[in-house]
């Protein structure tokens, strides 16, 4: 299907998209079982009543301003501008809650979830951090939440295991499939199959069949709307560019969202490149993939000639993914966001960067973003450029014991 | 009799002789490419409808069984291509319908055109997309019918009735009710509110509804008699190829036919 950028960005700015049945423009839709299609009609139907209401924005505003933190800091980093060229803004999202901007959307859907009588949540995570603001959003909401998690992603992400298990949720590992997110993914929903009912989805990135890529962008599009509204209070004007990493797309859809209709402002986002381009070596779906089905929409994905879903690797458990958000692959697709990738290799050095020049410690997604930012950096010296810094990298210790720290082992 | 007729008659018939008809599941190429062509035969000499799956790397819907059936026949290299050339070589061809039963990423890989057309040469008579609900189905559902081919739909205790109605509407060959929320593999009991349910559903079909998602045994079988026209049978058979017995001999016992 052709699209036509300019009437594209006309209905993402009006609100239209996605449209009545979940579709930005060729992408997105509700590719489920039969089962679950009442459970998403409702779940729409909830969405439409209360995510606009004043009640419910007044519950969530006062919810993120004295549990989460918001809003959180617009850091100018100064000896890392000095380094890197440019001047680099960072979107504090690792100083939320929980320590990363999972939690703006966890505590959305959690707060709806109780407004329609769940019974229990169930989550699915990557890297933990969608598990642990699941977990604890569940805690302060007082609702049962049991978390999905790849088996490999529970070895590399051990400590968000133990931080989800304190704050009271059950997490099952998954031994199926490729024992990372996607079959964390598959096995959530065969759960929500078995009581679409009683059993609340609590989707964590911008992917899944509709309404999840609408309700999880207008939830965490409050970065995008912070970091232009501190910007502008600061240096009076708009940024030139906005950058975030791209695994399933949420941190990037949140900043992305509210400078789509600001023509002056270059939007850029950064996928795992992992160790190259070849099939299986990266997560980098807009680069290199195709589309296709997977998960409930219709989007890019990594996948081989049959539409066999291909095993992806990414050094970052939050990126590691085959498919990404389908309002990602229209932006890409009319060409107002580009997408471009950074390998583990510059991710890792990035990482090395931020703590050695900040004092910040950036989760290994976060720091693909900021692998982009460098390159963008050194191509626009006098440009200004905020950068989502999605989490903070306590989380990644294991996998920087191993590489960063390994001389020190 | 175009395609999709083939499938309504051939169930009508086994429920004329007053036994529900049953709807035999393998996954394509499990346990072996090998064995595929003569699995299939057995099959049909005990079915009346063949659902040939077609392994897919994330099938949501699928319990543990169809999960691994699917991983060992995706090792052997197992690809719709594969499967559709295998059984455009069937020689003699089998009387008894074909149904393939595909995620919707692999049939989107292969084209929709060219999917009916090869299907049709294949002499598959219609197929079942468990994650294309019907409101989503209509390019598949016209592409198969141009060809005669049949797009069956699902309806599960949870569709609410004005949904079930348009389904009902829709669907060709017959209906999948689906027995219980939940995937596929699981024992599933069959109290009274489930034949009530089949019952409703067979008040609003005007072709045959078939039952699945945990039909196992002769008791369930014979709780359903008078409630459906037909079962599906998925998991249980894949585990009798996995315990390498003969699947013909199993879905005799199944039907009551003993000594077979």
């Amino acid at each position: 299907m052709s699209v036509n950028a300019t009437e594209v960005l006309a209905e993402l700015a009006a609100g239209r998209l996605p449209d009545a049945r979940g579709r930005f423009g060729p992408f997105g839709g509700r590719y489920v079982p039969e089962t679950l299609i009442p459970a998403l009609e409702r779940l729409e139907a909830g969405v439409r009543e209360h995510l606009r209401a004043p009640s419910f924005q007044e519950e969530l505003s006062a919810q993120l301003t004295s549990w989460v933190g918001r809003p959180t800091a617009l850091t100018f980093a100064a000896r890392l501008s000095a380094e890197w060229g440019a001047r680099i803004w960072l979107k504090r999202e690792d100083l939320a809650h929980t320590g990363a901007h999972k939690i703006n959307n966890a505590l959305g859907q959690a707060l709806l979830a109780r407004r329609l009588g769940a019974q229990r949540i169930v989550a699915e995570t990557g890297a933990g951090q969608h598990g642990v603001a699941s977990a604890a959003a569940c805690a302060r909401l007082g609702l049962p939440c049991i978390v999905y998690m790849g088996a490999i992603d529970m070895e590399r992400q051990a400590p968000n295991v133990g931080r989800m298990r304190l704050l009271g949720a059950e997490v099952v590992p998954v031994t199926a499939g490729d024992r990372t997110l996607r079959a964390a993914i598959d096995e959530a929903l065969r759960d929500w199959v078995s009581d679409p009912l009683g059993t609340y989805y609590l989707l964590g990135s911008a992917v899944g069949p509709h309404p999840y890529p609408y309700l999880v962008r207008e939830l965490q599009a409050v970065i995008g709307r912070e970091a232009r509204a501190q910007f502008l209070k600061v240096a009076g004007r708009l940024p030139e560019a906005v950058m975030a990493c791209v695994g399933g797309g949420s941190n990037a859809i949140g900043m992305f969202h509210p400078f789509v209709s600001d023509p002056g402002v270059e939007i850029i986002g950064v996928e795992a490149g992992g160790t190259g381009s070849t099939l299986g070596g990266n997560a980098a779906t807009l680069s290199y993939g195709q589309p296709g089905v997977l998960h409930g929409t219709y989007s890019m994905l990594l996948q081989d000639r049959d539409g066999q879903i291909q095993e992806t690797h990414s050094v970052s458990a939050g990126l590691d993914y085959p498919g990404v958000g389908p309002e990602h692959a229209l932006l890409a697709r009319i060409g107002r966001v580009r997408y471009e990738s950074a390998s583990d290799t510059e991710a890792l050095d990035a990482v090395r960067a931020l703590c050695r020049y900040e004092g910040i410690l950036p989760a290994l997604e976060s720091a693909h973003a900021l692998a982009g930012a460098k390159r963008w950096a050194a191509a626009h010296p006098d440009g200004t450029l905020i950068v989502c810094l999605s989490g903070r990298g306590d989380k990644d210790m294991p996998t920087f014991q191993q590489t960063l720290l390994a001389e020190h082992a | 009799m175009n395609a999709h007729e083939r499938i309504g008659a051939a169930i009508s018939a086994a429920h004329a002789r007053g036994e529900p008809a049953v709807v035999a599941y393998l996954t394509a190429g499990f346990p072996s490419r090998e064995r595929f062509q003569s699995d299939l035969r057995r099959i049909a000499a005990a079915a009346d409808v063949i659902e040939i799956g077609v392994p897919f790397t994330d099938p949501m819907a699928d319990g543990m069984t169809i999960q691994r059936s699917s991983r060992i026949a995706l090792e052997q290299g197992v690809s719709l291509r594969w499967i559709l050339e295998e059984l455009a070589a069937l020689a003699p061809a089998l009387e008894t319908p074909l149904l393939l039963m595909s995620y919707l990423n692999p049939l989107l890989a292969f084209g929709l055109e060219p999917l009916a057309r090869a299907a049709e040469r294949a002499a598959v008579a219609g197929l079942i997309v468990p994650d294309l609900p019907f409101d989503e189905g209509e390019t598949l559902h016209e592409t198969l019918a141009a060809r005669g081919l049949a797009l069956v739909q699902m309806v599960t205790p949870v569709t609410p009735e004005e949904r079930l109605e348009r389904i009902c509407a829709r669907s060709q060959g017959f209906l999948y009710a689906v027995t219980a929320t939940g995937t596929t593999g699981r024992t599933v009991s069959v109290p009274a509110e489930v034949t009530d349910y089949l019952d409703r559903v067979r008040r609003r079909a005007r072709i045959p509804v078939c039952a699945g998602f945990g039909i196992r045994s002769r008791e369930q079988l014979e709780r359903l008699r008078g409630h459906v026209d037909g079962v599906v049978v998925g998991s249980a058979l894949v585990e009798v190829l996995e315990r390498g017995e003969d699947p013909a001999e199993w879905l005799q016992t199944l039907r009551g036919r003993a000594g077979f």
